[in-house]
């Protein structure tokens, strides 16, 4: 009964330098996974979310290698054992 | 991501704080200002829309930090920027049932007793912390004004950016907000009613309209807090009751539209700006990098120019990339989108390049180290150019008397144009009357140092 939250480098000095979270939860959405991760550590969750619950705009959540833009959000199925990545979109300039 | 070079700032020296748009960067001085080192890029790739040192109670200096990705977030620091942290809570977060989320903090203020800052965010609202920037809750005075459906975002986006508590009342702030213009509480933020008396606002049909104004920038000293002067979308204006109502001040400048004000430490009288040509070309007039200085509290306007350069510098100079530090002589310091950052130690008579190619400046703010009335100020390499430039002349300029006839000339180039009935003759004869004692004047006044 975990999940694994892969952190990208830019927020890892949030995490002590680790890359993987692993979030003692069972299966559940990436809404469930990012309370979690909200209880474990919420200053990661906060760069994710905006106070609106809405996913910034230039992060991408992807569970597996799927993005959760294409397999319904939020609401996005999470099994047990599952690896859940924040990556921040390429955009900027 | 790039090395972040270490600066050590020690006691006794002039840090400057400079918030560019790909980070944050550290420079520390002695007090003399001509020596400066490097620390940063910290938080790198980040825009950093405000900085500000809060010493009581230790130190620590805080930085918003503006992640294209990962959104707006309040840094803080408790050794002079070796290390950054969200502190407790670090988010300054929009309570649920407003349905907004924050966008950018515009600007970080501390404010009365020990422990309180202000910070003003996008979308226009204002926060208050007391314990130093660990928790953060919305004022909401300000925030269910009724007048907040018609407040509507400027070029930059809809922000508060500008934050005046009263230096001895904590009951009283005064608050800017682009567009939507001055509000003033006196009730420590519960209510909260526009003042906005004599600003235009060029871009609506009517003119001079209770609120709407695009103001830019305001700017109080705190031993005359009734006195308050402003850089508006153009305009330049002055209050002496607070805010509840201003007068034009635009006498001898080059063009009345700016973003950038700030007030000399020791003179209420004494405010500098960096006019800029138009909102359809937001850069220095003519090409020539001019700071432009009033000693009489607007009614005279002159020109900065030493070690700045006056040919083929189209610059732009925003709204917080223009400071003062607490020195006397003051230190006036200001940075450039064109990554520049120039420093004057003698309050604008002489100014040196600090570095140039950082990335665009968005906001500067200097902090002496120490007592600045104990500092030991050596005589530099302006002091040297001009022997008196550390003694501190009056508040007042003597030169009014020499003025007089010329004073008079310009009120009858003014009563010759009113007749005509012409107001905008009226404005350039006055202009180009009060132009030339002002010059003189100022001459004087360089040569003491000001």
């Amino acid at each position: 009964m975990a999940i694994r939250v892969r952190i990208p480098a830019p927020l890892r000095e949030l995490t002590q330098g680790r890359v993987w979270l692993t979030l003692d939860m069972p299966a559940g959405t990436v809404d469930d996974v990012l309370a979690e991760l909200g209880r474990a550590c919420p200053a990661v969750r906060d760069r994710v979310l905006t106070e609106t619950g809405e996913v910034r705009p230039h992060v991408q959540l992807f569970v597996g290698d799927e993005s959760i833009r294409f397999t319904g959000g939020l609401a996005t199925a999470v099994p047990d054992g599952a690896e859940v990545s924040i990556i921040p979109a390429v955009s900027g300039g | 991501m790039p090395a972040t070079r270490e600066l050590r700032v020690r006691q006794d020296q002039v840090l400057l704080m400079v918030g560019t748009a790909k980070g944050l960067f550290l420079f520390a001085s002695n007090p003399g200002r001509d020596q400066w080192e490097l620390g940063g890029p910290f938080m790198p790739g980040s825009p950093i829309y405000s900085v500000a040192r809060d010493a009581r109670g230790g130190e620590r200096l805080f930085a918003s930090v503006d992640n294209p990705f990962f959104g707006t977030t309040l840094r803080m620091s408790d050794d002079l920027g070796k290390t950054w942290s969200d502190g407790t809570t670090g988010v300054i977060k929009f309570p649920e049932d407003t349905g907004l989320s924050l966008k950018r903090i515009w600007q970080i203020v501390p404010a009365g007793k020990n422990g309180t800052l202000y910070a003003g965010v996008e979308p226009s609202s204002l926060f208050v912390s007391h314990d130093r920037g660990e928790h953060w809750e919305l004022v909401r005075g300000l925030h269910e004004h009724p007048h907040r459906a018609q407040w509507q975002p400027g070029a930059g986006g809809m922000c508060l950016h500008t934050i005046l508590p009263h230096p001895t009342n904590a009951d009283e702030i005064v608050v800017a907000m682009s567009t939507g213009g001055v509000y003033r509480t006196r009730d420590g933020g519960a209510t909260w009613e526009a003042r906005n008396v004599g600003v235009r606002a060029e871009f609506m049909p009517d003119k001079y309209p209770e609120f709407g104004q695009c103001v830019h920038k305001v700017v109080r000293h705190p031993a005359r807090p009734d006195t308050l002067f402003l850089q508006n979308h153009w305009g330049l204006y002055r209050s002496d009751n607070g805010g509840d109502s201003w007068q034009d001040i635009a006498n001898g400048v080059p063009s009345d539209f700016g973003f950038c004000m700030a007030i000399h430490p020791h003179d209420p009288e004494v405010v500098y700006i960096v006019p800029l040509e138009a909102d359809m070309y937001r850069c220095t007039p003519e090409g020539k990098m001019r700071v432009y200085r009033t000693l009489d509290g607007g009614k005279h306007w002159e020109a900065l120019t030493n070690g700045l350069p006056q040919k083929n510098a189209h610059e732009t100079v925003l709204r917080d990339a223009l400071c003062v530090d607490a020195l006397n002589p003051a230190g006036v310091y200001f940075g450039t989108r064109s990554g520049k950052v120039y420093a004057s130690p003698d309050g604008g008579a002489s100014w040196n390049l600090v570095v140039d190619g950082l990335p665009a400046v968005q906001v500067v703010r200097a902090y002496y180290m120490g007592d600045p009335a104990k500092a030991r100020i050596p005589r530099g390499r302006a002091a040297k150019a001009k022997p008196a430039a550390t003694k501190r002349a009056p508040v007042r300029a003597k030169a009014a008397p020499k003025q007089a006839s010329k004073k008079k000339a310009a009120k009858q180039a003014v009563k010759k144009s009113a007749k005509k009935g012409a107001k905008k003759a009226t404005k350039q004869a006055m202009n180009k009357a009060a132009k030339k004692p002002a010059k003189k004047a100022a001459k004087k006044r360089v040569a003491r140092g000001r």
